[in-house]
Formats: C-alpha cells, structure tokens, sequence
C-alpha cells in the first residue's frame, strides 16, 4: 500500500525520514516515521503532549545525541546523505541545520557577541565582516531597529519576545538551510508571537522551517504543510489547508476540532 | 493547619534565625575586636629612644641628626644612674661581710635588670646578640623592666600551713643607710628622660625583616611567604580542579568509576592536614624532589592536594548550575563541545568556580600542618619569585604558633604574635574581599 504521507515528491524534498525511530532506553518515541518535508516551506508539526514532535524535531540536528540513553534507528535523508551514518560530522551537520528552542536562550554576553557567536565558529574575525553578519541576521529576523543602538547591551536585558528574535538571529547568522523551531512562542505574549509569526512567514522561502507547535491556528497560519503525530506515529501529513479542513484520518480529525481524550 | 498556627511557626522561625545570625556575629565582633586592637599594637605604640636608634641603625628608618641628639639627651639623663654605681663600688669594700655579701647579690641583679632596661653599661664591649645591644624598645615593657630594677621578687613562707606567696620587696630596702639608697627614687623619677617615650607608628613593621630571631623589625618574610604558598597551592590547584571538575560533569559518563572517583574526592577532603604534609615531605621533596629540601614549591603543592577536593566541587558545583539551554544553544549553532565548555559554561560558571576558590584560598593561607614538614622554617629572609623553587620560607601560620612553643623570650614578642595574627586575618580577609569585587563584576556583566 503506498505510503499516502508522501505527497511530497523526491525531488523536492529536504529532509527524508525512512522508517525513522528514536528510542529513549527501551521506550520508542517515534515510531517508524516516513516524512518528506519540502525545501523552502515551512512544516508544522502538531500533536498532543508527548507525542514526540519534540525528539523527532531534535533528531534532525542530531540534538538527542546529549541524552546518552536516547538512539535513533533508520534513516534520516538530508540532501542524499544519511545523517546518522558513522562518517557525518555532527558539527557542521548542526551549522546547517539551526535550532531554535521553546525558552527563549541567548547566552549571558552581548547582543552583538550572541549573533557573532555561530560567525565566529565559522572562522570569521575581523570586525567588519562580523558587523555586517550581525547586522543581516538582526535584519531578517525583525530586531535590528529595537537593539542597533545597544548591540554592546547584555541580551539577557530584553524583553522575552526580543531575546527569542535574538536567539532566531543568531541561528540564522550561521546561515543555515534549515530551521528547526520547538514551540518558539509558547513563553511569548501575544503580541510578540505576532512579530515571530511574520517572521516566519518573511523567512520562509530561504530557509526550509519546520515548526513544533501546540496552537492549531499558529500551524494553520503560517505553515505551509502540517503533519499530525499521535503516540510516536505519523499519522497525517498533508498541505495545512487540507489536513485542517478534510482531513483523511480521523485521529487527526478529532486532534483539531479539539474532541480529544 | 490554622492561619495562626501558622503565622506563629513563619514569626518563630524568622525569630531563631535572626537570633543565630546575631549570636554569629556578636562572636565574629568578640574575636576581631581583641586580635584587631593587640595586632595593631605591633604597628602603633609607645617607642623609646632605643626603639628609635636600633631602627636607625639597623634599618635606616628615621632622622640621624634628631636620633642622635635625642639620644645625648637621654645619656646625660642616664649618667647620674651609672655614676652612682661606680661610687657606691668603694663603698661596698667597707661594709661588713654578712651586708656586703646580701648587698653585692642584689647589685648583681640589679645591674642585669638595669642592663634589659636601659642597655649595655657604658664602656663596655658591645654585647655579640642584638638584644643586649639596646635597652628596652617599648615603653610597656621598660615599666616592667624597671619594676625589675626596683622590686626583688621573693618568696614568702611564714605561714607553714599554705603555699609560698610572691611578694615583691623593694630593693631599696637593702640599701637604707647607704649613698646608694637615692638610686631608686631617681630612676623612678627620671626613667621617662632617660628612654623618652614617644607615640610611635612603625607601619614598616609590614615591610621590614626580622632582626634577632624576631626580637627586632618586621614581617615581611613571613607576610610575602604566606602569599607565595598561597597563591602557589592556587596555581597547581585551580586549573587542576577546573579540569577535573569539567570532566566529571561534562564528560564522564555517570557510572561505577566516576562514583568511585567521587567517594575518593570525599575522603581526600577528610583526611586531616598533618597528613598531607607528611604525604608531602614524602612523596615531593623524598620521592619526585621537587626540592632537595623544604620549598616553598613543595609547600604549595601539598596545600594544592589539599585545597583540590574543595576546589573540584565547588567548580562541579557551578559547572552544573549553567543551564542546560545555554549548552544546546552553543551546541545547536555547531560549536564542539569543547568550546562550548570553554565559552559558553565557563564564562557562565566563574562567578561560582570563584566563591570556591576563594575559600580555598583562605584555608591555603591560613594552614600550618601541610606546611611544617614541606616548606616552613622559623627564621629566613623575604625570597624573590625564583627562589620560591629551591628555598624554604617562614610563613605567618608556622610562625604564630612557633614562636609562642619554641621561642626563648615569648613575653617580650607577643606584639610580634599578635601582629602576625591581625595581618594573617587582614590578608585572607582581603583575598575574600577582592574575590567578592571579581565575582559582583562577572555577575553584572552576565546578568547584563
Ligand atoms: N530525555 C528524555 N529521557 C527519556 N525519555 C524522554 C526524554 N525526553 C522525552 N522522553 C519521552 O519521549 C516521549 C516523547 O517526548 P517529546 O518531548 O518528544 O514529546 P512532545 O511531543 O515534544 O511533547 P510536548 O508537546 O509536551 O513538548 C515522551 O513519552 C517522553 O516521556
Ligand atoms: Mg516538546
């Protein structure tokens, strides 16, 4: 039986995941998952608590390698290479793949040394060169004209809404090709998680997004694919339109109208 | 619970802490008053005119010119004590024998006590110890001294029943009916022209080295060796402990050896200090000899040994208290592990990693056992920074308790002890202080 999760062709997918599992010990918090997510789009992944959005987002970093009891078992695609195989350098798997988390997390340093600090990694040095990397990255990610005045400021002084635009800046200073986004907005007001929402929406098309989120209209706002997993299963992957207004499981159906256990 | 039991439980807690906090301090106040007031007794006192001359002769500190006419004036004060002497020689020969003898004993006594007072008699050869080159320094103790001169201390046993009582007789007694009888009341009378006591502040007292056996001079040996050892035993003992304490928090993988390794840490912060010194002697100077003998390098490392199981949890400590998301971050950017410990943990662990360093610092300061057997010696000269390798080193612990057990003269010293206390005090306390600077600093420039 064809797998009616893959609607996305080949060739146009970035990420690849074939029978792709994650084990916490003995427990298996993803299970099997076949998902191609497209190139230049973002993706939502929905789901109820512990479903395993979270493991199966970090495992395309290659996040869960800090957790010792935590191994993935199939094949994680990414640009025809199998990021789990033995010879992949997990470092510069990481600059590729950027990661922003649920809490907001810029260091204890300087605005300008938190966005400098994936540069610098990169081998970068001179000032110039770091101050135009810092000032495009604040740029795309809609935070330049609130912090240019005090780039030499302590970013643990800003406001929640500006320290997690920061910390997106500062994954997009490395200049990823894709990003990976865990529940972005759920320590953020509304207000704030309007600014992030167009932010998205504004980054989409350069960098391949792939967004965890609990809030159904976020997904249905700025996602352009949507998958649903239940219990560690894919059960639905589909274009958001379609997945919120017919979808063809009905887990996923009774997930979004809210008929949920 | 009711909402005024409860109350009454929050109002009795905060009741007994404050007590305990108050009961703490008003200890820290009964300790420091005293050692602060008596220390500084070694820097401000009464100095007499031999204080002066002996710190122009030996150290070079003060006005020649002034000493010195000072000095003749204090002589010509001096002269009348000496002459009586010589006069009342002759009329010693005419007394009769039984007198003659009572009297010469206590000439002979009174002479040795007017010498500790006032100095060698005059046109006599100089004396080979320092001390009895010079008369008292101290204002307090030349009144003892001159109780000395004018009291014999005897033994009273008339009543057979109880135990000797000391009585103090003066001496002038002895002497009624002589020429000699007017001694007494003229050295009583003139004693202040004679060592012109004068308010005195001898802050070389911190810079200066000692003169015989500490009789005479500073601390400075002692001060500059107690800040060697210390910073020494930082020097092995902070990049050790960073280290290791990284390792075992980032890097080893929880298991049977790493407990082990932490059971042995434990018991290695509980072995008492005497044995890390013989461990010292033992295994630095005897078996990998870092020294041929004491050095200030062996003293250092066996402080280090013991200074590391502190230093190591607390650094672990710290290293642990960095949020896990400042790792993922610096990991999620693509930074090795590595340098995400080196600039993300560390900066953010330093203020932590300082607070226990410090104590440690202030216990390697203050300690005497791991020092007696590596690098301590009673007397020595301040040693330049190469030296710290091969030369041993007097250190303000050691010698605090050396020279209230070994020194010939306590009573004379103890300004010297007590100096030493305050300055070990003022030393760690000042350590303390410019860790709290250092660590308010980061704080403000992590927290923004
Ligand atoms: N570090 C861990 N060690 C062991 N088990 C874990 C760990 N992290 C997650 N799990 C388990 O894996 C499963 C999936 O967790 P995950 O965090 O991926 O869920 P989630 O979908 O992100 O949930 P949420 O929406 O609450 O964030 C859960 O059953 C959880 O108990
Ligand atoms: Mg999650």
């Amino acid at each position: 039986m064809p797998d009616t999760n893959l609607i996305i062709e080949e060739k146009d997918a970035h990420i690849k995941a074939e029978d792709f599992s994650v084990f916490y010990g003995n427990n298996e918090a993803v299970k099997k998952v076949n998902m191609r997510i497209p190139k230049g789009k973002v993706t939502a992944i929905i789901g109820p608590s512990g479903c395993g959005k979270s493991t199966y987002l970090r495992a395309i970093n290659r996040m869960n390698d800090l957790i010792p009891i935590c191994r993935a078992d199939g094949a994680m695609m990414f640009d025809k290479q199998d990021i789990y195989a033995s010879n992949i350098d997990v470092v510069s798997l990481r600059q590729r793949v950027g990661m922003v988390f649920q809490k907001p997390n810029p260091f204890p340093k300087s605005i300008f040394d938190n966005v400098a600090y994936g540069p610098r990694l990169l081998g970068i040095k001179k000032k110039a060169e770091l101050s135009e990397i810092v000032e495009h990255s604040l740029k795309k990610s809609a935070i330049w004209d609130e912090v240019k005045d005090r780039l030499k400021e302590n970013a643990l002084c800003m406001s929640g809404g500006q320290q997690q635009r920061l910390c997106i800046a500062r994954a997009l200073a490395v200049q990823p090709e894709i990003l990976l986004m865990d529940e972005p907005t759920s320590a953020l007001d509304p207000k704030a998680t309007t600014k992030i929402e167009d932010l998205i929406g504004e980054l989409c098309g350069d960098y391949t997004i792939i967004i965890v989120t609990h809030n159904m209209q976020q997904a249905a706002r700025v996602s352009d694919f949507t998958a649903f997993m239940y219990e560690g299963i894919l059960i639905e992957f589909g274009i958001t339109k379609n997945l919120f207004e017919k979808p063809r499981e009905k887990q996923t159906e009774d997930y979004i109208t809210g008929r949920f256990g | 619970m009711q909402l005024k039991t409860r109350k009454f439980i929050n109002k009795l807690f905060s009741g007994i802490g404050i007590t305990s906090v108050v009961i703490m301090t008003a200890f820290l106040l009964i300790l420091l008053t005293p050692i602060t007031y008596k220390g500084l007794g070694a820097i401000f006192f009464s100095g007499t005119i031999e204080y002066r001359m002996l710190n122009y002769k030996e150290f070079g500190h003060g006005d020649k010119e002034n000493i010195e006419k000072e000095f003749a004036k204090a002589k010509t004060a001096r002269a009348p004590v000496y002459l009586q002497f010589d006069s009342f020689k002759k009329e010693v020969k005419k007394l009769e024998p039984k007198k003659r003898r009572e009297i010469k004993n206590q000439l002979k006594e009174i002479k040795e006590a007017l010498k500790e007072l006032l100095g060698p008699f005059p046109d006599t050869p100089i004396p080979v110890l320092l001390r009895n080159q010079y008369g008292q320094t101290r204002w307090k103790n030349a009144q003892e001294k001159l109780h000395h001169v004018l009291y014999s201390e005897e033994w009273d046993y008339s009543d057979p029943t109880k135990p000797g009582i000391q009585v103090f007789v003066p001496r002038k007694k002895y002497f009624a009916g002589t020429s000699f009888e007017s001694f007494f009341p003229y050295l009583e009378k003139n004693i202040k022209k004679m060592l012109l006591p004068k308010f005195t502040c001898y802050w070389q007292f911190l810079t200066d080295k000692s003169k015989d056996a500490h009789f005479f001079g500073g601390i400075m040996p002692e001060i500059l060796g107690t800040i060697y050892l210390a910073l020494g035993a930082m020097i092995f003992a902070v990049p050790l402990g960073i280290l290791a304490a990284i390792y075992l928090s980032e890097y080893a993988n929880p298991g049977k050896i790493i407990s082990f390794l932490r059971i042995c840490m434990g018991a290695l912060a509980g072995v008492p200090s005497i044995v890390f010194g013989l461990f010292g002697l033992a295994f630095f100077i005897n078996t990998i000899h870092v020294s041929n003998s004491k050095s200030v390098l062996a003293g250092s490392m066996t402080l280090a040994l013991l200074i590391l199981p502190t230093v190591i949890r607390s650094a672990e400590e710290a290293i642990k208290a960095v949020p896990n998301t400042y790792r993922e971050a610096s990991l999620g950017l693509g930074a090795g592990k590595w340098h995400s410990v080196w600039t993300i943990v560390l900066p953010s662990a330093l203020p932590g990693i300082l607070t226990g360093t410090i104590i440690s610092l202030g216990r390697a300061a203050g300690e005497t056992a791991p020092i007696i057997f590596t690098a301590a010696v009673s007397v020595g000269l301040p040693l330049k920074i190469w030296e710290t390798l091969s030369q041993p080193t007097p250190a303000l612990s050691w010698n605090i308790y050396n020279l209230c057990t070994e020194h010939e003269a306590v009573d004379e010293i103890r300004h010297v002890q007590y100096g030493m206390v305050f300055v070990l005090i003022a030393i760690v306390l000042l350590f303390n202080l410019t860790a709290i600077i250092a660590r308010a600093r980061i704080m403000k420039k992590l927290r923004g």
